[in-house]
């Protein structure tokens, strides 16, 4: 890829992951939330992050495909964006849906499976986020690797949080699991395309 | 119109509606920090929002109407109003039928002279952990129930919605067994809390609220409320409703309003107001046991949810 399309997709990137958050913030002034705001907002940052989370799994069958390996810096960015959206979802939870009533949310958190995937999931983008500086790449080593593989398991985390909160017809989030299954399956095929370098 | 005091929330606490639209600004203002990046709301905000709107105020009117639950349109609580908005109400009837003496089919304008509306203010609180303050307008549903003249084998009410794909353009996916059906025990039926409303803040059910009839029954879970009905029968057996049919694991027949009945997705201990940010503890039957704890004396609560 030429350096101008390199530039391109990263400038792409880094507004399409910004996005949603403008939005809510124009939206709150402007008073294009709905009623219940707390509800919206935490559905919007649950949206971003998850949708971003897939982005990032994208990223390496992208390369696979096209032999372009700059896919595979997108990596990086795209998870980071959605640690960000998945912190904010997790703070409106704790902080404004809840007011910080730890008892209430002890109560409450450990009966609902949504609640236990969506922490699960959080966890781990946690973990990957805190380790996600270049210099930790080369002081864990093979670590970091295994480490980063965890990734997979939060994806299915996050797409089975979503998939159990939805009440009813659960087509959309059943969708994003199974867009989230296809990009984890195609892993386990050994088809790559030679690298035609960065 | 005539306003009975005795439902709840006295009429003293109503405040007129343009009052608490300042109020809401200030609310507003106060929640600013939400939107911020940094998502700290602060202490002095939240105690600010909760000087602003006390719990029991009717929730504002554009609230009523821009926040629905009505998957005959959309999923989208948002996006119901507009999607509803050419919902034909007029011409209208209502089939009251079934195990009764006099079935008869009522015209919509017919219905609304022949029972008038009184206001009654009652809470209204979703499965999904959120409320409001509804000032309904309507009549009771058991002087309708005593017009027709129930047969002595009529235990049940069941309640059904218009099925129109053309007009209701979630009817038009088929996840959902449509139409939407309800049903009510007789004696709930019966029950003077329980009302057919026809109107809100004294003005015209909108569609999106239900337009032009539907079914208010203040104890038990939103969803009880159904909307726009075309069809009121008498009958035998327990009807299954469309949440019933869809996930009976998670909605049952009773549904009433208890904070000790967990939801699988729901805190049902807590709510939220509309308007208010704070969540406020769930009442036992939403606040109405005087009224209608006796119906269910005795009965296994947590089996007949």
């Amino acid at each position: 890829m030429k350096p101008t399309g390199r530039t391109a997709l990263l400038v792409a990137l880094h507004l399409s992951a910004l996005y949603p958050l403008a939005h809510a913030i124009w939206d709150y002034h402007t008073g294009g939330l709905s009623a219940n705001p707390i509800e919206d907002i935490t559905r919007r940052t649950g949206h971003a992050a998850i949708v971003l989370l897939t982005a990032s799994l994208a990223a390496t069958p992208a390369r696979r495909l096209t032999g372009w390996s700059f896919f595979v810096r997108l990596r990086r960015p795209l998870g980071l964006y959605s640690f960000f959206y998945a912190s904010i979802h997790l703070m409106i939870f704790i902080g404004l849906d809840f007011g910080f009533d730890w008892e209430l949310i002890w109560l409450e958190s450990p009966k609902k499976r949504f609640i236990v995937a969506g922490l699960a999931a959080y966890v781990i983008l946690l973990s990957l986020a805190l380790t996600s500086p270049k210099y930790m790449v080369g002081r864990l080593g093979a670590a970091w690797r295994k480490l980063h593989r965890m990734v997979y398991p939060a994806s299915i985390f996050a797409a089975a949080h979503f998939v159990w909160l939805v009440k009813g017809d659960k087509t959309r989030p059943l969708i994003y699991a199974a867009v989230i299954g296809v990009l984890l399956l195609v892993r386990l095929f050994p088809w790559t395309a030679r690298s035609r370098g960065s | 119109m005539k306003r009975s005091a005795r439902y709840i929330i006295p009429s003293s606490q109503i405040t007129p509606e343009n009052a608490y639209l300042t109020r809401r600004s200030f609310i507003k203002s106060a929640g600013l920090a939400m939107a911020a990046p940094g998502l700290a709301l602060g202490a002095a905000g939240e105690a600010a929002a909760a000087k602003a709107r006390a719990v029991e105020d009717p929730t504002l009117y554009s609230e009523i109407i821009s926040y629905n639950n009505y998957y005959e349109f959309s999923q989208e609580k948002t996006a119901v109003a507009a999607l509803s908005h050419d919902l034909v109400t007029d011409p209208w009837s209502v089939s009251v039928e079934g195990l009764v003496k006099k079935p008869r089919k009522y015209d919509i304008d017919d219905l609304k002279k022949s029972f008038g509306a009184e206001q009654r203010i009652y809470r209204m609180r979703c499965v999904e952990g959120w409320s409001m303050v509804i000032p309904w307008d309507g009549f009771e549903l058991g002087r309708l129930i005593t017009e027709v003249d129930p047969l002595p084998e009529a235990k049940y009410v069941k309640f059904t919605t218009l099925l129109d794909p053309k007009q209701m353009p979630g009817q038009r996916k088929s996840y959902f067994a449509w139409p939407y059906v309800e049903g009510l025990r007789l004696d709930e039926a019966m029950n003077s809390l329980t009302l057919l409303a026809t109107g809100i803040y004294g003005k015209e059910l909108l569609p999106q609220n239900g337009a032009p009839v539907r079914l208010v029954v203040p104890w038990k879970y939103g969803f009880k409320g159904i909307k726009s009905i075309v069809k009121i029968e008498l009958v035998a057996k327990q009807p299954v409703s469309l949440w019933m049919n869809t996930s009976s694991a998670e909605y049952g027949f009773y549904a009433n309003v208890n904070p000790n009945v967990d939801h699988p997705r729901w805190s049902q201990r807590t709510e939220r107001r509309i308007g208010d940010l704070r969540r406020v503890r769930t009442l036992m039957y939403n606040g109405y046991e005087k009224e209608v704890a006796g119906m269910y004396k005795g009965m296994d609560l947590v089996r007949n949810f």
